[in-house]
C-alpha cells in the first residue's frame, strides 16, 4: 500500500491548504503519531526488568524505519516539566521490517533524573519524541563465525538486540558472552539469557557477580575465553572497563578486533586552542579554554543553549557557526566553514568564533 | 545626555535607576525559574484551539452559500487567524517558548499565517522595534514610514492625507507589515543593496503567493459552485484580522502617555536605562482574560517590552509587580481602556496630518521646542548599536 500511494505528493498538495503549516501539524492533533515533522512514539508498555531497570516498548509514528541494525541506539526525548529532555539508549529488540514497535531498556541511574523518570514515571500512552537509529556498534551481516561479547550492567542492551537477531534467524554462530553485574538480581535479561543459552549450542554465557566475585580483569580473558584473540569482540559497559579493554587489546596487537560502545562521552586529547566565543543573537561573549565545550561555555555565559544527550549523539544542541573555528573533541576534526552546523556538546573553540544563537 | 535626563526620571538617582534594573531582573528570574508543565500546556492548548477553529471554519465555509454558515465560518476563521498571529505566532517568534526545547514551537522555524516572512519580522520587530522602542529616527514603527506620529517628525504636505492612509493601512495591515522590513524609501532613493532587496522580495513573493492562493483560489475552488461566497468569507476573515491587529498594535505606543526619545537619549544606555525606556515608551490597555488572549497579551505592552521573551500567559502576573514598582519609584505607567487608548492614537494621526502650529500636543510632557526635527529615512543595521540579549531569536538563513 505504502508503495502505491505517493504520500509525498499527497502531502505537498495538502500543504496548499495548510500553508504556512504542514498537513501533519493538523493530523497530529487527531493522532499524535500522524506526523513526520518530528519523529514521535507512543509508550505501549513499560516492562520491569529488575528493581531499577525497565524495558519501554514504543510504537513509533510516521516516518520511522524499522530496519535498524542490531546494536544501534535511538534518541528519545521526553517532556519533563514542560521541557524536552533527550537521551540515547540502545535498542534492545531485534530489528523487524514488518515490526510495529521497538524496545529500549533503561536503568535508572542514581544521578540520572531522566533515566529514573523513564523507568518509574512513564505511563503507557505517553507520547515521546524519537531520533532515528544511529551508531556503528552493530552486528555485521553475515555475522563472523566466532564472536565474543563483553558487557557490564546496562551495557547488555545492544548485545541483547544482536543475540535476539541471531536467535530469530536460527543461525547462532560460536558466541561467548561475558556479563558482569553487581548481583544476580540486578542482571537485566537473566531469564531470557538462560533460555537462549539452553536453546543454542553455540552460545556460552559467563555470569560474573561483581559485588561478591570482583571485576573482570583483562588478564582474565585467557581463562574465560582462551581464543579471544581470534574472535571479533564487542564490549559495552562503564568507561573504565572499556579503557582497560582497549589498552589490553592494543597491547596484544588485536585492537582492530575490538568494537566499543561507550555510554558516556570520552573526550580525546584533541583540545581546541580556546578563544572568545561570541553568541550573535544574545550579544554575549565568553572566553573558553580548549577543553571546555561550546555548550558548557554558552551555559556559563547564560545563553539558553539547546542540548540533549550531551554526548554528541542526538543533535539537539546543533547551532550554526557563523565564523571562526571549533574542534571536535572526540577526533580532533576542525570545523571552520562559515555558517556550518556544529554540535556544541562535543566541540571546543579553536580560536575566536561566533555562533548564531 | 542619557535617558535619566528625561524629565520623568530626573527625580531618580543613578543608584535608584540601577536598583530598578535589579528589581526587574529579579522579576524575570522568578518567571524563568517557575516556567513549567502548566505553561507548556497553555501554549499547546492554545495551538490546538487555534487549529481546531481554523479547521472548523474552513469546513463550515464549504457550505458558504448558506448565510449562517458564511457568518460562522468567517468568524471562526477570523478568530483563528487572530489567535495565530497575536497570541501564538508573534510570541513564539519572540522566543517565548524556546525554553521548551520543542522544535515545533520554536522561534527559529515558526512561520505565521500572514503575508510577512517570519525572518523579516524577526528583524524589523524583534530587533529594530524592540531595541529602539520609540527612539525617533531609529524605531521604524513610529508611523511605519506612512504616518506622521510624532511632533518631532518633519511635516510634509503629503501628511494631509493621513486619515486616508490610516484607513488603508488598517484594512490592508498584513500587506503593510509584509513590506515593512523592505524599507521602500531606501529603495526609492536607490540606497538599498540590490542583492538584499532581491532576497527579501523573493521571500515576500513566495510567502504572499501561498497565502493568496490558499484563501482566494484553493479554498474557494473546493467550495465548487459556492466559490464566490467562500472567497468573500475568507476576505472578511483576513480583513477582520487586519483591523483587529492594527487596533491592538496602535494602542501599544501611540496613546498620549507613551513618550518618544531621541538618539542622544539612548547613548551609552545601560540595561536598567533600557528597561526604563520600555516603561515610558509603551502603553497598556485594560480588559478581561479573553480580550488579553485575543490581543496576544499585548494589553500588557509595557511588560511585553520589558520581557519580550517571557511567556505571554505570565504577563498578567508580571504586570502586578511592575505596576507596584512604578508606584514605588513614581514612574508613569500608561494604562486605559482599549477605546480610549485607540481614540488617542487616532486623534494624534489626525492632528499630525497638519503642521504643528495648528494643533497642541496631548503628551503629558510636550517635546521641548529645541528638539531638532527628525529627518525622514531609516538607519541601516550598520548605523545601529548591536542587538541586546532579551529581544528573542533572530535567525536568518545563509542564502
Amino acid at each position: 500500500m505504502a508503495g502505491t500511494i505517493p504520500w509525498e505528493r499527497v502531502r505537498r498538495a495538502g500543504s496548499k491548504l495548510t500553508t504556512p503549516l504542514h498537513p501533519d501539524d493538523y493530523l497530529s492533533l487527531v493522532n499524535p503519531l500522524w506526523s513526520t515533522r518530528e519523529l514521535r512514539g507512543r509508550i505501549e508498555e513499560v516492562v520491569p526488568e529488575t528493581e531499577d531497570a525497565a524495558t519501554l516498548v514504543i510504537r513509533p509514528g510516521w516516518g520511522w524505519r524499522y530496519d535498524h541494525k542490531p546494536g544501534q541506539y535511538v534518541g528519545i526525548g521526553v517532556q519533563v516539566e514542560g521541557k524536552y529532555q533527550w537521551r540515547s539508549y540502545s535498542v534492545s529488540s531485534a530489528p523487524k521490517r514488518s515490526g510495529r514497535t521497538i524496545a529500549i531498556t533503561v536503568r535508572a541511574m542514581p544521578e540520572g533524573l531522566l533515566s529514573s523518570h523513564l523507568v518509574n514515571g512513564l505511563a503507557p500512552g505517553t507520547i515521546v519524541r524519537l531520533a532515528l537509529p544511529e551508531g556503528d556498534f552493530v552486528l555485521p551481516d553475515p555475522p563472523p563465525a566466532r564472536m565474543l561479547f563483553l558487557v557490564a550492567g546496562s551495557g547488555v542492551t545492544p548485545v541483547m538486540s544482536m543475540l535476539r537477531t541471531l536467535d530469530r534467524r536460527g543461525s547462532m554462530p560460536d558466541v561467548v558472552m561475558h556479563y558482569s553485574s553487581p548481583t544476580a538480581e540486578r542482571m537485566i535479561f537473566r531469564d531470557e539469557l538462560d533460555r537462549l543459552e539452553e536453546g543454542h549450542e553455540g552460545l556460552t554465557v559467563h555470569r560474573l557477580h561483581t559485588d561478591t566475585e570482583g571485576m573482570l580483569a583483562p588478564a582474565d580473558l585467557d581463562r574465560v575465553c582462551p581464543d579471544w584473540r581470534e574472535r571479533e569482540t564487542w564490549a559495552c559497559g562503564p568507561g573504565p572497563m572499556l579503557d582497560a579493554l582497549s589498552e589490553h587489546f592494543e597491547a596484544e596487537g588485536v585492537a582492530e578486533r575490538l568494537h566499543l560502545e561507550r555510554f558516556s562521552l570520552k573526550l580525546g586529547d584533541a583540545g581546541g586552542e580556546g578563544g572568545t566565543i561570541s553568541f550573535r543573537n544574545s550579544g554575549k561573549t565568553v572566553d573558553a579554554d580548549g577543553a571546555t565545550t561550546v555548550l558548557e561555555a554558552g551555559e556559563q555565559a547564560g545563553v539558553g543553549m539547546p542540548y540533549g544527550c550531551r554526548m554528541g549523539i542526538c543533535h539537539t544542541c546543533t547551532v550554526t557557526l557563523v565564523s571562526g573555528a571549533v574542534r571536535d573533541l572526540r577526533n580532533g576534526e576542525e570545523y571552520a566553514q562559515p555558517n556550518e552546523q556544529i554540535q556544541t556538546c562535543v566541540t571546543a573553540a579553536a580560536g575566536d568564533c561566533t555562533l548564531d544563537i | 545626555m542619557a535617558i535619566s535626563d528625561v524629565r520623568e526620571y530626573t527625580h531618580l538617582t543613578d543608584e535608584e535607576v540601577e536598583q530598578i534594573g535589579r528589581e526587574l531582573d529579579a522579576i524575570r528570574a522568578e518567571v524563568e525559574e517557575s516556567r513549567g508543565a502548566a505553561d507548556a500546556a497553555y501554549i499547546n492548548r492554545m495551538i490546538k484551539v487555534q487549529r481546531g477553529l481554523a479547521f472548523a471554519g474552513r469546513v463550515t465555509l464549504l457550505a458558504s452559500h448558506r448565510k449562517p454558515a458564511w457568518a460562522a465560518g468567517a468568524a471562526m476563521l477570523g478568530v483563528a487567524k487572530i489567535l495565530e498571529n497575536m497570541e501564538i505566532g508573534h510570541n513564539v517568534m519572540h522566543g517565548q517558548w524556546d525554553w521548551m526545547n520543542d522544535p515545533e514551537i520554536h522561534s527559529s522555524n515558526w512561520e505565521w499565517d500572514t503575508a510577512q516572512p517570519a525572518e523579516q519580522w524577526k528583524h524589523s520587530h524583534n530587533y529594530v522595534h524592540h531595541q529602539f522602542t520609540n527612539v525617533l529616527g531609529h524605531d521604524n514603527d513610529i508611523g511605519y514610514g506612512i504616518l506622521r506620529m510624532a511632533r518631532e517628525q518633519k511635516w510634509h504636505p503629503a501628511n494631509l492625507g493621513q486619515p486616508v492612509y490610516n484607513a488603508l493601512l488598517a484594512s490592508l495591515f498584513q500587506w503593510g507589515v509584509a513590506l515593512h522590513d523592505l524599507d521602500i524609501e531606501a529603495i526609492r532613493k536607490g540606497k538599498k543593496d540590490p542583492k538584499e532587496m532581491k532576497r527579501q522580495l523573493g521571500q515576500i513573493w513566495r510567502k504572499g503567493r501561498n497565502q493568496v492562493l490558499k484563501d482566494y483560489v484553493v479554498y474557494p475552488a473546493l467550495s465548487g459552485p459556492h466559490w464566490r461566497t467562500t472567497l468573500t468569507a475568507n476576505a472578511t476573515a483576513n480583513v477582520t484580522r487586519n483591523l483587529w491587529s492594527y487596533v491592538i498594535i496602535f494602542c501599544g505606543h501611540f496613546p498620549d502617555g507613551a513618550m518618544h526619545f531621541t538618539e542622544e537619549e539612548i547613548e551609552d544606555e545601560t540595561r536598567a536605562e533600557w528597561y526604563l525606556r520600555q516603561i515610558l515608551g509603551a502603553a497598556n490597555f485594560e480588559g478581561g482574560p479573553l480580550l488579553h488572549i485575543m490581543s496576544g497579551n499585548l494589553g500588557y505592552q509595557i511588560e511585553h517590552h520589558l520581557f519580550p521573551d517571557l511567556p505571554s500567559n505570565r504577563y498578567g502576573e508580571i504586570a502586578v509587580k511592575v505596576r507596584a514598582l512604578c508606584d514605588k519609584y513614581d514612574i508613569p505607567y500608561t494604562i486605559g481602556p482599549l477605546h480610549k487608548q485607540y481614540g488617542q492614537a487616532l486623534r494624534t494621526i489626525i492632528k499630525l496630518s497638519v503642521p504643528n502650529g495648528f494643533t497642541t500636543s496631548d503628551k503629558p510632557e510636550p517635546p521641548s521646542p529645541d528638539r531638532a526635527p527628525v529627518e525622514r529615512g531609516r538607519k541601516s543595521d550598520a548605523e545601529r548599536p548591536s542587538r541586546r540579549a532579551e529581544l528573542g531569536g533572530w535567525s536568518r538563513k545563509a542564502s
